[in-house]
């Protein structure tokens, strides 16, 4: 027992230590400037979230970021589900592990390469306008880069994954006798979908919605190479901050900001969902 | 009106070039308990999973109240089932359960509660319609099941070893309420297994199905007592079995060298069955038809009621024997030279 209890505090070091000096003191220091002028001198002051609010650019530019996060997680969702259900119900399990790993495989290179690799497929002189001159479809190329639409494209891809396993995991769990249960009472394919099958993979959707949310209103990439002039993203005011205008209170304001509100929106919504989040990781 | 609420006609089941079921025959009139037993593998769940629509017969056809069930889908069948896994729905609770199915029959919400609480007290659960799936013991779970079943009003309830997931105290008892609620409710139960001891209790009837083909369609105690073929004999119940070297007239030798006169056979058999409870231990001098042997006992095997011992007559064979408990026989033990006897009717001879 006495034996058992040393373990644990030696495993519990590394933990503390990570904690403690990788996230709390950083984000304390942060916190600490957000409320000082950027000069440095002087005390306590509120003008870098004053700042935020007087300035038309910064809070649309916030709203306009949320709101896309959303909707981004909601579209993942869309496309998740179907190849999710598809990879753990439909396909046999021989080939399920192959797909499943064909799925990383974005992982493995990064984001910024496979985000490139966007680029070349769509932009101008890109692989799609170039195949679709070829067969003679269009003699001018379409514009599909650096619009929001790319942009989706890219933030989407980036962060799909992250929503197809949990999904995955939560369908994994459901008996297929279940699904035949309901049929045989009767349940139609949409009942089925809608009263067994949501509501049981529910956690994994819940788990898989805050990643996604989380990893798309904080990414910089997708935003910054794909999106065009209208889809700033919030992100990317924060980079100004800190490396354009050197303003590193205003930029730490910034990011409490967006802390805030990918906090507030998750609470949200779990709130809606009747969700509880020490369930979620069930 | 064939009088048959089930009618299964030369069904075949192939899955590429492996025969799952082979020509089965079954007619079942209404309100009878039907058991099919088998080992696993041997095709039975198959059968149910045709009956109930989840699979496609590949030759034959099976007929539910005169009518061809070619074509029907799983939700527009008269059947319902009770899973092996029971598989209620856990996001539910008990009422939501029982009543899920009515719900898609667009019952008015008066009616669905009406049944529902009803179908519930029936099978001993009233108040736990608030209940989760969770909360609930393994046999009310049990119950659930069946009550979300049996509240659509089937025509035949098809259950797919319901009991193999519950500890044995608790399936003994489910055994028996199975079984009176089944004539309570007089709804047709097709039951599956592989424990032959639930098909013998439950059931009016029980098909015997091994490797895809039915062995025997007969009555508990005819399947019992006359097994008409050597599978049958090994299957159901407890048996001795003796492989079969030689016959000379009506003396047959084990492969183990045990001889034991049978008459009247008029075949050569590869297999002989005894049961356990066929041998007459210290038989009177003066019966008649019998063999008799003598023989050592080599283990006393006591649990209560069921005590047996086994015993080896000349060769190599053991020999599994019922031990009455009464007073007679407390002061045998290991080593016992003992005189055995046993009908030659209750000789059982197979060619396989």
């Amino acid at each position: 027992m006495e034996n058992n209890k040393k373990v644990f505090y030696i495993l519990l070091i590394p933990v503390l230590l990570w904690l403690v000096f990788l996230i709390i003191v950083p984000h304390i220091e942060l916190l600490v400037s957000s409320f000082k002028p950027n000069s440095g001198d002087g005390g306590f002051t509120l003008e870098n979230y004053q700042a935020f609010f007087s300035d038309k650019i910064y809070w649309k530019t916030f709203i306009n970021t949320t709101l896309y996060a959303i909707g981004v997680t909601l579209l993942s969702f869309a496309v998740s589900f179907p190849i999710a259900f598809y990879l753990t119900k439909v396909v046999s399990p021989k080939y399920a592990s192959f797909l499943t790993l064909l799925l990383l495989i974005p992982l493995w290179i990064g984001e910024l390469v496979t985000i490139y690799g966007w680029v070349t497929l769509l932009g101008d002189n890109g692989v799609i306008n170039e195949f679709l001159k070829y067969i003679g479809v269009i003699d001018k190329p379409l514009h599909l880069l650096y619009n929001n639409i790319s942009m989706t494209i890219g933030l989407l891809y980036m962060s799909m994954l992250f929503m197809i396993v949990p999904i995955m995991t939560t369908l994994e769990s459901l008996d297929d006798s279940m699904i035949e249960a309901a049929s045989d009472l009767g349940a139609s394919k949409l009942t089925i979908f809608r009263r067994i099958i949501i509501p049981h993979s529910m956690p994994g959707i819940i788990n898989g919605s805050i990643i996604v949310f989380m990893l798309v209103i904080g990414d910089y990439v997708a935003p910054n190479i794909l999106g065009g002039k209208s889809s700033l993203w919030f992100t990317e005011q924060i980079y100004n901050q800190f490396l354009s205008t050197f303003n590193w209170s205003q930029g730490a304001a910034f990011g409490f900001l967006l802390l805030g509100i990918s906090s507030a929106t998750i609470w949200v919504a779990l709130r809606l969902s009747g969700q509880k989040l020490d369930k979620v990781g069930e | 009106m064939s009088g048959n609420i089930l009618e299964i006609k030369n069904l075949s089941k192939y899955f590429d070039d492996f025969t799952a079921l082979k020509d089965i025959n079954i007619s079942v009139k209404e309100g009878e308990f039907i058991s099919i037993l088998g080992p696993s593998g041997c095709g039975k769940t198959t059968l149910l999973r045709i009956i109930a629509g989840f699979l496609q017969e590949s030759e034959g056809d099976i007929l539910i109240e005169d009518k061809s069930m070619k074509g029907i889908p799983p939700e527009k069948r008269p059947v319902n089932i009770v899973f092996q896994s029971l598989a209620l729905f856990p996001m539910m609770n008990v009422y939501e359960n029982v009543a899920f199915g009515l719900k898609r029959q667009k019952l008015s919400k008066e009616e669905i509660k009406k049944s529902v609480l009803d179908m519930l007290s029936r099978v001993g659960l009233d108040g736990y319609d608030k209940k989760k799936i969770n909360e609930l013991s393994g046999g009310q779970k049990q119950r659930v099941a069946i009550a979300r079943s049996l509240v659509m009003k089937p025509s035949i309830l098809l259950l797919d070893e319901p009991l193999s997931a519950l500890d044995r105290k608790l399936r003994e008892h489910m055994k028996v309420e199975l079984k009176e609620l089944q004539k309570e409710i007089g709804t047709t139960f097709i039951y599956i297994t592989h424990d032959q001891s639930e098909a013998l209790v439950m059931s009016d009837r029980v098909a015997v199905i091994n490797k895809g083909i039915i062995e025997q369609l007969d009555t508990p105690h005819n399947l019992y007592n006359n097994p008409e073929t050597g599978f049958v004999a090994g299957f159901v119940g407890e048996n001795n079995r003796f492989e079969i070297a030689s016959r000379d007239g009506e003396q047959i030798v084990t492969k183990n060298g045990w001889r034991v006169t049978k008459p009247n056979l008029d075949f050569n058999p590869t297999l002989m069955y005894i049961r356990p409870e066929a041998f007459i231990v210290d038989p009177d001098e003066n019966m008649e038809g019998v063999e008799v042997f003598e023989a050592d006992i080599t283990t006393i095997l006591f649990d209560g009621a069921n005590t047996k011992m086994l015993v080896k007559p000349e060769g190599k064979d053991e020999i599994l024997i019922a031990l009455p408990q009464n007073a007679k026989f407390q002061a045998l033990k290991q080593g016992d030279r003992v005189k055995v006897a046993v009908a030659h009717e209750n000789i059982k001879c197979y060619k396989e």
